[in-house]
């Protein structure tokens, strides 16, 4: 196999880890809105509940995605020019978004006060919702080609990216997420919140079938390049009717398991559907593909060996994590606010 | 303002802002480590609630650093698409790298640490700090590499049929004799400025203390962190001084016009070279009406090269070079002109000569104020009560990070006009080097980038008040009266009754 099919591989791969690992943290982020209930203070600790589901690991999957970018850098130079100058103004929401996120996951605490926690939980909201939504408009537009001149620029402009099939996987990769989130919830909580959360899968797990099926067949049938991905479709359907089942007999594990196989499958159908392209262009002659966009072949043999030495040990160290803190939370095990209040109440002198 | 301009603003303001955070987290994390591993060690109690007061501030500036640190590897992309094709082959591989052996160990092991206190044994964890503030460190070394690539191109070749650069040797480039100097300089400043910081709050809490009766505290808890800190501000001040100067005798060899705009020379001297403290006259770029009015006879030369009557080129004569360098190259090779006549070959002048002086003077008083309050701390178990001394402290705390920051605009703005900047060195690298001009996007327009920049800044700037209400907020919280040791090997925390504990730590 040529190197370049190599890290076409690779990079799918660390795309597949991303969307895994922080498709269930944009879940729960965007379920901090739907699923909290009683009153005020109970609402806050099931709101905490559910952000110290996903605390210490949340910030480890999200390297998975700049390790994308910087191995499409590193392997695809000419890609990583053109998707990112392409599509600036969605990536720069994206940014906006992600921003956000992270500093309310690490600030929402520190403050005990009720208004502060409140914009916390907007940008978390706000910082999984649009992400969720942006990923997978960007995805549809791989997979269906973009407008691109000799010179492998992109000149569709913004609006050319808002196709209804493009939108549409807009929404695929949001009701995934939601549901990938609350089989999450369901696996890693206890009492009402378990109870909610499976319920909320049952319902939204549904949808997803009814959308990402949908959109996998159209993807399938109107634009992907190779029939063989037909197998990826077939494996995200049985994922998905296994995802259905499973969430009805609340089977968590198994759900959360079957949620998984549907994004990977996903990811397998984008990147099969554009191979041997990195990027389909409407006109055949003007697509990046996996030989006129990737690096030299020494350049690409260095970071082959990084990536086989490094890349299972991360997996290594990362599953340990998950291991340390499999413990099921309830809203019992959540302390009281150890947060100060801007104005110091008692004087120390 | 044309999308050109409009990028490396943006570029700068975001880089610049990114970097406020960083030093302290690299220079930090260590310093909790260490403070972490007093505490295993002795098992006194004062370290562990230094740990967990320095813990706190390490992990809001640790976010801010996280949040503004994405966009970088991203920025590439967006605004300098056609840089990123060029380079892509050699500048790519660093940044790579980077991920894949830092942050991720980083970021899942300091989730490990922060969560982890009443999980994982006392050795387990206090490994998690140390993998963290290794990595902190890894991933500088990773990123440095490449920029010190753009500055001084190496282990590349140029290839003509695709007109780009590509490597050859990863061995060089990760030990381009700019990166190993760049290196040990920005990791002895993180050093300096995490050491201010520490000894300058522990100050402060260490007079306060003392003026409202509770010297034990401040004897006991406080003047171990003064002095850590100060202590640590000696070795990196001395660090930044050694290495700094190692950096100015390779600028001289690699990039002589960042050299010559550093000490606003515009006409090649005859014997040594002077150091101007302070100059009058108009900067802007025009060497007519410079007036150098304090002036250290030699020392330019000095820095530069070791002796003090080297002549130093100025900044005209560099001009006549480059143009005639790379008009011959160019020629000689059939590529496409790249430069014209109104192509100037050297930086800012104004920027680079204050930005210079800055760096500079803002450090060496930083390690100047450590070496006093050590002198004044002398005496073992000494404390003081002066008011000076810690609004000193405080004031101090901001040096370092300004210092940092002008350090960094004079490099990367004295590298102008080139992205990647030319190795005069005849060492095979010919053609490897790209006007800024010419890495910028083609495909996006003003209006977009105006758009993003106006987004980011706007951001950054209501995060950076959140993020300095916090810090001080915390600062001033102190460290707390008593911490208990949450670690499962104490017996105190083994469940009588067969419940759960709440966690030690939840967001």
């Amino acid at each position: 196999m040529e190197l370049s099919t190599v890290w076409f591989l690779l990079i799918a791969v660390l795309w597949t880890g991303y969307l895994v690992l922080e498709g269930f943290d944009f879940g729960v982020g965007m379920l901090l809105a739907i699923l909290p209930r009683g009153d005020k203070a109970r609402r806050e600790k099931e709101r905490r509940l559910m952000i110290n589901t996903i605390g210490p690991v949340w910030d480890g999957n999200e390297v998975w995605l700049l390790t994308a970018g910087g191995a499409t850098f590193a392997a695809f130079p000419e890609w990583y020019a053109t998707l990112f100058s392409g599509f600036y103004l969605p990536l720069f929401l994206i940014l906006v978004a992600l921003i956000v996120r992270v500093v309310a996951f690490e600030w929402r605490g520190k403050i005990n006060d009720d208004r502060w926690r409140a914009w916390a939980d907007r940008a978390l909201v706000f910082g999984s919702f649009l992400p969720s939504l942006l990923w997978g408009v960007a995805f549809a537009n791989l997979v269906r080609g973009v407008e691109l001149d000799a010179d492998h620029q992109y000149v569709g402009g913004f609006f050319a990216l808002l196709s209804p099939f493009a939108l549409l996987g807009g929404l695929v990769t949001l009701s995934i997420f939601l549901t990938h989130g609350a089989a999450f919830l369901a696996m890693k909580t206890d009492g009402d919140m378990r109870e909610r959360a499976a319920s909320f899968a049952a319902r939204s797990s549904v949808v997803t079938l009814v959308l990402a099926g949908g959109w996998a067949v159209w993807a399938q049938l109107a634009y992907s390049r190779n029939v063989w991905t037909w197998g990826a479709v077939l494996v995200a359907a049985a994922a998905l009717v296994l995802l259905v089942a499973a969430t009805r007999t609340r089977r968590e594990g198994l759900a959360f398991g079957a949620s998984a196989v549907a994004i990977v499958a996903a990811v397998v159908l984008i990147f099969g559907a554009m191979f041997p392209a990195v990027m389909p262009a409407f006109d055949p002659a003007n697509s990046l593909t996996v030989d006129n966009a990737s690096s030299t072949d020494y350049t690409l043999t260095v970071m082959t060996w990084v990536a086989v030495i490094l890349t299972p040990i991360v997996l290594l160290y990362q599953g340990w994590t998950y291991w340390v803190f499999r413990k099921r939370l309830t809203v019992e095990h959540i302390p009281d606010h150890i947060g100060l209040t801007f104005e110091r109440v008692v004087a120390r002198d | 303002m044309d999308a050109l301009d409009l990028a490396r603003w943006q570029f700068g303001i975001t880089t610049v802002y990114h970097f406020i955070f960083v030093p302290l987290t690299i220079g930090l994390s260590p310093l909790v480590a260490i403070m972490q591993t007093a505490w295993y060690r002795t098992g006194n109690e004062r370290w562990l609630r230094l740990t967990k007061f320095f813990g706190k501030l390490l992990l809001i500036n640790f976010a801010i650093g996280v949040a503004t640190g994405i966009v970088q590897e991203f920025q590439f992309g967006m605004n300098w698409s056609e840089y990123s094709r060029f380079v892509g082959d050699v500048f790519g591989a660093p940044l790579a790298m980077e991920a894949l052996a830092a942050f991720f160990v980083e970021s899942t092991f300091l989730g490990l640490w922060i969560f982890g206190w009443d999980k994982l044994p006392r050795k387990i964890h206090l490994a998690c700090i140390w993998a963290v503030a290794i990595a902190t460190n890894l991933s500088a070394f990773f990123i440095l590499a490449a920029n010190s690539w753009m500055q001084h191109p190496v282990g590349a070749i140029f290839n003509m049929e695709t007109g780009r650069a590509e490597m050859v040797d990863i061995g060089a480039v990760l030990t381009n004799p700019t990166v190993l100097a760049a290196f040990p300089h920005t990791i002895a400043a993180a050093f300096l400025t995490a050491g201010t910081f520490v000894a300058g709050i522990a100050a402060w809490w260490m007079v306060r203390l003392v003026r409202s009766g509770d010297e034990a505290t401040a004897c006991d808890v406080y003047r171990p962190a003064v002095v850590l800190g100060l202590v640590t501000m000696l070795v990196s001040g001395a660090g930044v001084a050694v290495t700094g100067d190692w950096q100015a005798k390779l600028m001289f060899e690699q990039q002589p016009a960042k050299m010559a705009a550093a000490e606003g020379l515009c006409e090649s001297t005859e014997g040594g070279a002077a150091f101007s403290i302070l100059t009058v006259g108009d900067l802007n770029n025009d060497c007519a009406g410079v007036r150098h009015l304090i002036e250290i006879p030699g020392l330019t030369s000095f820095l530069a090269t070791g002796t003090f009557d080297a002549p130093i080129r100025g900044v005209e004569e560099l001009q006549g070079e480059y143009t005639e360098w790379i008009t011959t190259w160019e020629a000689e090779n059939g590529v496409e002109p790249t430069i014209d006549e109104s192509t100037q070959f050297y930086p800012n002048l104004f920027v680079t000569y204050w930005s210079f002086r800055l760096m500079i003077g803002l450090g060496a008083g930083s390690a100047a104020l450590a070496l006093a309050a050590l002198w004044l701390l002398r005496r073992k178990g000494s404390v003081t009560g002066k008011v000076w001394f810690g609004r000193l402290g405080i004031a101090a705390i901001a040096t370092p990070f300004l210092a940092s920051a002008f350090g960094w605009i004079f490099t990367e703005m004295g590298r102008q006009p080139w992205v990647v900047a030319p190795n005069p060195d005849p060492s095979g690298v010919d053609g490897v080097w790209l006007l800024t001009a010419r890495g910028v996007s083609e495909v996006v327009s003003p209006g977009m980038v105006w758009f993003s920049m106006i987004g980011f800044t706007a951001l950054y700037g209501v995060l950076a008040v959140a993020w300095f209400r916090l810090m001080k907020r915390y600062a001033v919280e102190g460290v707390a009266d008593t911490e208990k040791d949450p670690s499962p090997d104490n017996p105190d925390n083994r469940p009588t009754d067969g419940t759960d504990r709440p966690l030690s730590f939840a967001y």
